[in-house]
């Protein structure tokens, strides 16, 4: 197996290198769950009629959807300055704080306190991810930082509703008390599924395409990314940039955690219940999209599909917890394998370059 | 040009540890290394000779095994070998002590030699008795417990020698290993040569300076634009002779700068410079000179002796002190500023800092003035500007691309540099900052980049062109200055300098001996 590095891959070859990508991850998958004892065929079965077979499952593919896309959209953004935020679980359970602590003690008129949950929520996560950007300025590694920011932000969590904000009514367990009704995000009726929060994820998602294509602060942002000495060369600031960045990507997963505590829990509860591990699985979204903010449109229901399929699994199949962990970490493993047969034709073969295999 | 070089003084029948035959590597729109023969016997040091871009490093990663070569062959002891790997290249006997050590800093010395190497469980305990045993047979004094991050530049480049000699090397390469080194630490490295050659190892030295070459070179070979283009003994040859033979004569050299400058207005005035190199040690120690309008001002020197200082801080990229003016304003404010204030900078590196290569030539074109009218409105770019403007550069430079949304890495060495070129002088700048821009490209490109430049000095603009290449500087100039240790000699008028007495200057270990220089007048 010899590989010849091409000079231009194509957006398709990209395209069908993911696909297949995904698709030796499921086989993969598949291997395992031979080992454990279950037919691959069964739990595909049950993870495919249970999400995209009813509307029920449908609701809860759309209900992940909604801060997968938030969040990736975010990610795909930070991933292309070269900013590798894998703290969006941290910046999530912020803006998760944010948004409740507004609901819960901040007066105001009806119509104003969603709006402003919102906004607080985006200004809980971008702060956030800004204390990485600030300690990447002193020369503090962003993925550490990032990584280690989600372990403070759900011992914020934690404190915060087991100790001043743990609720009056609630005796014996920790979370706060409900939200008044104005902070109780509409839902597609019978669903979980809090439909603005969505619209707001679709419109984000476009928005930060055009951002990046289109606007001059994504040209900035993609010289820093692809080139930092260009960037040098002509005196971008390569820290504003990363700050900026870091602020938007911090401030889609806040948004992600308004949106959750306000659409569905109404309540700021446990960081393990307020998030499913979305900000980790969002980087899987960021990934597949190739770092296209618009393309998470697509990526971010596929994964949903993954999350809200290995639900089923855990409660139809009795099978682990674990399970959605193992189908995130072997896609990731696949995608990250599958970068070399973009930049690469593959030549099958002993000896020389193709065409001559002489004495193969 | 035909000396024959390849002759080498065989005492005996055997053949030479290593003989390179008929090399030849291309890259996209260069011929790295174009035909080249080499021979280096057992307990011989050749030295390899050349300018920035003659194609040295090339042909060292070929020895090395990072490039396979397009035609030729490569033959230990006689034997035809293919260097696939740097594995490989060590397996044969062939190591390289690199320009910049590669070792693990928080590891002991030990530890570093044994990866890769040693085995099983505590792989550096065997390694330390080796490292004792070979530090005392060629006097290297490295302690194997001694942890890298407290080493000397010059105690880990010692390492780097154990480790290629533990690995069995018959044939050690040395890239540019005085660089790094005062003058104390490679008179030890000398020593360290001496004892291997004695031993009956190969050596290839690589370096730029002349008295290193002489003190420690048995033969010398010189590379030009990739050819070998002579080769002596040193026995017997002077500083004179290699310098000559280094700096080369084109065939064609003509001076392609005939109208005098008009040497009356000073446009840049440079007071007293002082900046710090990379390695927070003075780069630029008080240069002062003046350019005027229209004129072309050469800077000839060896890479290090602080050219890429003295452009940076001109561009607004480097630190420094000093006082600065252009055009009788004081010259401040970062590299946009200082751009937009009518300085261009042609930057020594074209792919890693003057082009983004994953962008489009078109987005390439913009990234001056990406987020200014016409290509900007408000925060939103201009595409149809932006396209637009770059069809009329692409079509006013000639840059040969399949398309303007052509990624710029997929066009070769001078196309990029005829980017650049457009990109820079788009608007009339006042001052051309022109670094290497002519490295690596063919004649064509070449001719074209200096009549460019050529052709702006007659609307007034001032070249400050530094470049390794003394033709290209005795062609275009109309005085040069020459950077040795951070300060500049010179300027002198191009009518007093000789191809000689410039590369004199620039590989002279002692340049305040040169005869005249004071004088401003050079024999």
């Amino acid at each position: 197996m010899r590989f010849t590095a091409l000079s231009a891959p194509s957006a398709a070859r990209a395209a069908w290198v993911t696909l297949a990508a995904v698709v030796v991850a499921l086989l993969l998958c598949a291997l395992i769950f031979v080992f454990y004892g279950v037919s691959p065929g069964t739990v595909y079965g049950t993870m495919l009629r249970g999400t995209l077979g009813d509307s029920t499952g449908l609701a809860e593919v759309a209900r992940r959807t909604i801060p997968l896309l938030l969040i990736g959209s975010g990610l795909a953004l930070a991933f292309r300055a070269q900013f590798f935020n894998i703290g969006a679980e941290g910046q999530l359970l912020l803006g998760a704080v944010f948004a409740a602590g507004t609901g819960l003690f901040v007066p105001l008129p009806g119509p104003l306190l969603l709006p402003a949950m919102f906004i607080m929520g985006a200004v809980g996560g971008g702060l956030w991810a800004g204390i990485a950007a600030w300690l990447r300025r002193l020369n503090v590694n962003e993925i550490l930082s990032t990584l280690m920011l989600n372990y403070i932000a759900v011992a914020v969590v934690t404190y915060l509703i087991a100790g001043p904000w743990k609720g009056k009514e609630v005796r014996g367990y920790i979370y706060t008390d409900l939200f008044p009704e104005n902070g109780f995000l509409a839902v597609i009726p019978g669903t979980q599924v809090h439909w603005p929060t969505l619209v707001l994820g679709v419109a984000g998602a476009l928005a930060l395409q055009w951002v990046l294509s289109r606007s001059t602060f994504g040209y900035a942002l993609r010289v820093v990314g692809e080139n930092p000495g260009a960037a040098r060369y002509v005196g971008l600031s390569a820290g504003r940039v990363a700050t900026t960045v870091a602020l938007i990507t911090g401030g889609m997963a806040g948004l992600a955690g308004a949106g959750e505590v306000a659409g569905i829990h109404h309540r700021l509860l446990e960081a393990g219940q307020l998030s499913l591990g979305y900000g980790f699985t969002a980087v899987i979204v960021a990934w597949l999209a190739r770092g296209n903010p618009a393309l998470c449109l697509i990526t971010a229901p596929v994964m949903a599909i993954i999350l809200a399929g290995g639900d089923l699994l855990k409660i139809d199949l009795n099978m682990p917890f674990r399970v959605v962990d193992v189908f995130s970490g072997v896609i990731l493993l696949c995608l990250i394998s599958s970068e070399v047969f973009i930049r690469n034709r593959v030549t099958w073969g002993t000896g020389r370059p193709a065409g001559s295999k002489a004495n193969g | 040009m035909t000396q024959s070089v390849t002759q080498t003084k065989q005492t005996n029948s055997s053949p030479p540890a290593l003989r390179l035959r008929g090399i030849t590597k291309r890259f996209p729109g260069v011929v790295a290394n174009d035909n080249v023969d080499l021979t280096v016997d057992a307990g011989e040091v050749l030295a390899l000779l050349g300018e920035n871009g003659a194609g040295k490093s090339t042909l060292i990663s070929i020895l090395y095994g990072l490039y396979q070569p397009d035609e030729g062959t490569v033959e230990l002891r006689g034997q035809p070998v293919r260097v696939t790997s740097p594995a490989q290249a060590l397996k044969l006997g062939i190591g390289l002590v690199p320009q910049h050590p590669l070792l693990v800093a928080r590891h002991t010395v030990a530890e570093n030699l044994a990866l890769g190497g040693g085995s099983g469980l505590f792989p550096a305990r065997g390694v330390a008795g080796r490292v004792r045993e070979l530090s005392g047979k060629y006097g290297l004094e490295v302690n194997p417990q001694a942890r890298v991050s407290d080493l000397s530049p010059g105690e880990k480049q010692r390492v780097e020698i154990v480790r290629a000699l533990m690995r069995g090397a018959q044939v050690l390469i040395l890239d540019e290993p005085t660089s790094v080194l005062t003058p104390q630490e490679a008179d030890a490295l000398f020593r360290v040569m001496r004892e291997l050659k004695a031993d009956g190892r190969s050596l290839i030295f690589i370096s730029h300076k002349l008295d290193e070459v002489l003190a420690v070179a048995d033969r010398v070979t010189v590379l030009r634009r990739g050819k070998v283009v002579g080769g002596r003994d040193t026995a017997g040859a002077t500083r004179e002779d290699l310098a000559e033979m280094m700096v080369g004569r084109s065939v064609d050299f003509t001076r392609k700068r005939l109208a005098a400058a008009r040497p009356e207005t000073p446009l840049l005035t440079v007071r007293n410079l002082t900046a710090l190199g990379a390695r927070g040690l003075p780069a630029l120690r008080g240069v002062s000179f003046e350019l005027r309008q229209g004129e072309v001002l050469g800077v000839a020197g060896i890479a290090g002796n602080g050219q890429s200082e003295l452009v940076e801080v001109l561009a607004g990229l480097h630190a420094s002190g000093g006082e600065v003016t252009l055009a009788g304003q004081p010259l401040t404010g970062n590299a946009d500023e200082r751009f937009r204030g009518g300085v261009a900078h042609i930057p020594e590196d074209r792919i890693h800092s003057g082009t983004v290569p994953t962008m489009t030539v078109a987005e390439n074109l913009a990234l001056r003035d990406y987020a200014r009218a016409p290509l900007a409105r408000g925060l939103a770019r201009d595409l149809a500007a932006t396209d637009a403007r770059a069809r009329q550069d692409v079509e006013a430079y000639a840059v040969a691309t399949p398309g303007i949304h052509t990624p710029s890495r997929l066009l070769s060495g001078g196309n990029i540099q005829k980017l650049i070129l457009a990109r820079e002088l788009n608007g009339s700048p006042k001052l051309i900052l022109a670094v290497h821009p002519t490295y690596g490209l063919d004649i064509g490109a070449t001719d074209q980049v200096h009549r460019v430049l050529l052709e702006r000095t007659e609307g007034g603009a001032g070249v400050l062109l530094v470049s390794e290449d003394l033709d290209e500087l005795l062609s275009l100039s109309d005085r040069i200055g020459v950077m040795v240790g951070g300060e500049l000699r010179g300027p002198f008028p191009v009518a007093e300098v000789t191809r000689e007495s410039l590369g004199m200057m620039m590989g002279g270990a002692h340049p305040t001996v040169i005869p005249g220089a004071d004088q401003g007048v050079i024999a």
